[in-house]
C-alpha cells in the first residue's frame, strides 16, 4: 500500500537537488534510481487512477457489446474494451516499478478510496454513446496522454507511447461511427446528437479541474511529470475538436461557444464545477453501479483464483517430489 | 365499423371452411422445413460460433481476473470473426442477396441452425470454460475433418479457424484442469457444470439428411469417427482435471433444426434489439 502522503518521511535536501537537476536537464528517471517520496507517491496516484480508469471503463462500453447493430461493430467494440483492459495491466505493471503492489492497488479501487476518470461515471444510453465516447472521451485522452509520453518517469512514458497508438486508433473508429450516424436516417442522427449533448461537458470534465484550483499542478510541472496545465489541454482539445463537430453537422450544447480570432481559441462556457464534483466524491449517475460490477466480478472470481493458486501449489509439489 | 367488422370474421370463417376440403392438412414431413442442405449447414457452423461468441463477450469487463477478460474477449472475437465468414458465405450459396448481418440479424430464433449447447447462458467462470472445453474439442476436430473439403471457401474457413480454435482448445483445457484439480469447491463446481451441460454434448455428433446430402457434394465428415476422438481427448483432460465424466443419459437435441431452448430467444433480443429499431440503417 501507498502511505498516506502526511507519513511520508523527509527526503535528504541534497538529493532532491540531485533529483531537481536531472529533471532541469530532461533526464528520465527510471525505477531503480533515487526519487523523492512524494515524486514517487504522486506517480503511483497518476498511474495507479490510469490504470483503474482503463479497468472501469470497459464497463461503459462493455454494455453495448451484446448490442452492436452489425458483426464489424460488434468485433471493433470488443477489441477496443479488450484493448482498455490490456492497457490497465500494462499500466498497473508499469506502477510496479515504484514498489506497490497490484492486488493492493486493485483492493483502493474495490473498496472506493482510488480514483478514476469522471467520465466512466455517466451512463451509456444508446449506440451512438460508443461512436461519441470513441471520438471525444479517447480523443480527450490522447490530448492528455501525448503529453504524458513526455513524463519525466521512464516507464509512465514509455506505456504512454504505446497506448497513445491504440487510442489513436479508438478514436479514429469513434470518428467514423459518428460518420455514419451523421450521413444515416433522422434516427441515427438524432442518436447521434443526443449522445454529444449528453458527453460533451463530461469530456471538458475530463481534463481535471481549473487551474485555479487543481491541488496537485504546482509540483507536478515543477517535476515535469505534467508538462501542461489541466486548462491548457482541455483548450487544446476544444480546439481539435470543434472543427470535427462541424464537420459532421453536429451541434455543441454551448450557447457561449465562439472562436476568438486574436488567440484562435474555441472559447467555450463555464463548466459546471459543482457536477463534476459531485461524480468525484462518488454521487455521479453511475458510481455505485460502476463500482458494484468491479465488486460483484471479484467476488464471483474468488473460487476461481483460490483454485488456481490451489493448482498451482500442487504442481509444485508434484514436481518437487518428482 | 361494428356491422362490417362481424361481416368481415364471418366471411373469414366461411372462406376458411371453404379451402379446408382444398388444401391438404398434413404437411409434407415430420420435422420443421429446412433450406438447401449446403445453406443448412453452413448456417449450423455460423450460428454455433456466433452463439458462442456472442455468449463469451457477455464475460468483457466481468472475468475472474484481468487476464482471463482479455482472454475470452480474445475467444469472442475469433469465434465471432469466424461466424461473420460463415454466414457470408451461407449468404453467397444461398443467393438471395442476404449478408452475414442480415443472417444475424434479421432472423428469427427458429431460423437459427446453433447446438443448445452454445446457447445456454454463460452461468459461472465455470460453466463457461466447461462449455468452452465440450465445445473447442468438437470443433477442432471437426476443423481437421474439413481442412480437405472440395469447397474452397470452407476449406479456406477450416485453414484459419482451425488455428485459432486449437488454442481456444489449449487455454479451456489448461482451466478445466485447474479448476478440476484446484480447491474442493472448484472441483465441486465445474463437476456441478459438466454434469449439467453433458446433456447438450450428444447433438454434435448427430448427422442428418443435412450431412448425408452435403457429404454427398463431397462434404463428408465421419461424424462416428468424430465423436471417438472427442470421447478420448475429453477422456484424456477429465482425468487430468480429477473430474468423473457424466453417463450418456438422454440428450436434448433440437438446435439444428431450429428448436432452440428458451435461452436463444432471450439472447436474440437482446443481440438484434439495435438492428432491428432501425431497418435498412447502416451501421
Amino acid at each position: 500500500m501507498t502511505p498516506p502522503i502526511r507519513q511520508l518521511p523527509a527526503d535528504d535536501p541534497a538529493q532532491v537537488a540531485a533529483f531537481e537537476a536531472r529533471i532541469a536537464a530532461g533526464e528520465s528517471i527510471e525505477p531503480k534510481d533515487w526519487m523523492p517520496a512524494r515524486y514517487r507517491s504522486q506517480l503511483t496516484r497518476m498511474m495507479s487512477q490510469h490504470a483503474h480508469s482503463e479497468i472501469v471503463g470497459m464497463l461503459p462500453e462493455g454494455n453495448w457489446i451484446t448490442r452492436a447493430p452489425s458483426l464489424r461493430r460488434k468485433q471493433s467494440l470488443i477489441a477496443k474494451v479488450q484493448d482498455e483492459a490490456g492497457h490497465g495491466l500494462y499500466i498497473y505493471c508499469g506502477t510496479e516499478t515504484l514498489g506497490v503492489d497490484r492486488f493492493d492497488l486493485f483492493n483502493q479501487l474495490l473498496d472506493g478510496t482510488a480514483k478514476y476518470s469522471s467520465i466512466f461515471n455517466y451512463p451509456t444510453l444508446s449506440w451512438a454513446d460508443m461512436g461519441v465516447i470513441g471520438w471525444l472521451v479517447d480523443g480527450a485522452a490522447i490530448v492528455n496522454q501525448t503529453v504524458l509520453a513526455k513524463t519525466s518517469y521512464g516507464p509512465y512514458a514509455r506505456a504512454m507511447v504505446r497506448i497513445c497508438k491504440e487510442e489513436n486508433f479508438h478514436k479514429r473508429q469513434g470518428y467514423e461511427i459518428c460518420t455514419v450516424l451523421a450521413n444515416g436516417t433522422p434516427a441515427q442522427r438524432a442518436m447521434l446528437q443526443d449522445a454529444v449533448d449528453r458527453f460533451w461537458w463530461p469530456s471538458l470534465m475530463m481534463f481535471g479541474p481549473s487551474d485555479t484550483n487543481s491541488p496537485n499542478s504546482g509540483e507536478l510541472l515543477r517535476w515535469k511529470v505534467k508538462r501542461k496545465t489541466n486548462d491548457e489541454l482541455r483548450q487544446r482539445f476544444v480546439n481539435l475538436t470543434v472543427p470535427q463537430a462541424q464537420a459532421l453537422g453536429i451541434t455543441v450544447p454551448d450557447p457561449d461557444l465562439r472562436f476568438d480570432p486574436e488567440t484562435k481559441n474555441w472559447v467555450f462556457g463555464e463548466i459546471d464545477w459543482s457536477e463534476f464534483q459531485q461524480v468525484i466524491a462518488g454521487h455521479g449517475p453511475c458510481n455505485r453501479e460502476r463500482l458494484e460490477a468491479r465488486r460483484t466480478a471479484h467476488a464471483d472470481g474468488a473460487w476461481v483464483r483460490a483454485a488456481a493458486t490451489a493448482h498451482a501449489e500442487k504442481r509444485a509439489r508434484r514436481t518437487e517430489a518428482a | 365499423m361494428g356491422a362490417q367488422g362481424h361481416d368481415a370474421e364471418d366471411v373469414g370463417i366461411a372462406a376458411g371452411a371453404a379451402q379446408a376440403g382444398d388444401r391438404p392438412v398434413a404437411g409434407p414431413s415430420r420435422g420443421p422445413r429446412l433450406g438447401p442442405p449446403l445453406v443448412e449447414y453452413l448456417l449450423r457452423l455460423g450460428d454455433d460460433r456466433l452463439i458462442l461468441g456472442h455468449r463469451l463477450s457477455e464475460w468483457c469487463g466481468h472475468g475472474p481476473i484481468l487476464e482471463e477478460d482479455i482472454a475470452l474477449a480474445n475467444f469472442a472475437l475469433d469465434l465471432i470473426g469466424q461466424a461473420a465468414s460463415l454466414l457470408r458465405l451461407a449468404g453467397a450459396v444461398e443467393g438471395a442477396g442476404r449478408d452475414e448481418d442480415a443472417l444475424a440479424y434479421f432472423r428469427d430464433g427458429v431460423q437459427f441452425r446453433n447446438s443448445l449447447l452454445v446457447e445456454q447462458p454463460r452461468g459461472d467462470f465455470g460453466d463457461t470454460i466447461v462449455r468452452q472445453f465440450l465445445f473447442d474439442a468438437y470443433s477442432v476436430l471437426l476443423w481437421e475433418a474439413l481442412l480437405g473439403a472440395p469447397h474452397e471457401g470452407l476449406a479456406a474457413i477450416a485453414a484459419k479457424a482451425i488455428k485459432e480454435d486449437r488454442y481456444h482448445l489449449r487455454h479451456s483445457s489448461e482451466w478445466v484442469v485447474r479448476l478440476g484439480d484446484g480447491t474442493a469447491e472448484s472441483q465441486a463446481r465445474v463437476q456441478g457444470s459438466l454434469d449439467r451441460l453433458w446433456r447438450y454434448t450428444g447433438e454434435l455428433f448427430e448427422a442428418d439428411a443435412i450431412d448425408q446430402a452435403v457429404a454427398a457434394q463431397g462434404i463428408a465428415v465421419d461424424h462416428r469417427a468424430l465423436k471417438a476422438r472427442w470421447d478420448q481427448l475429453v477422456d484424456e483432460v477429465l482425468a487430468r482435471a480429477t473430474l468423473v465424466r457424466p453417463a450418456d443419459g438422454p440428450m436434448q437435441r433440437g438446435g439444428r433444426t431450429g428448436r432452440h431452448t428458451e435461452h436463444l430467444g432471450h439472447l436474440l433480443a437482446t443481440m438484434q434489439s439495435v438492428a432491428r429499431a432501425h431497418p435498412g440503417a447502416r451501421w
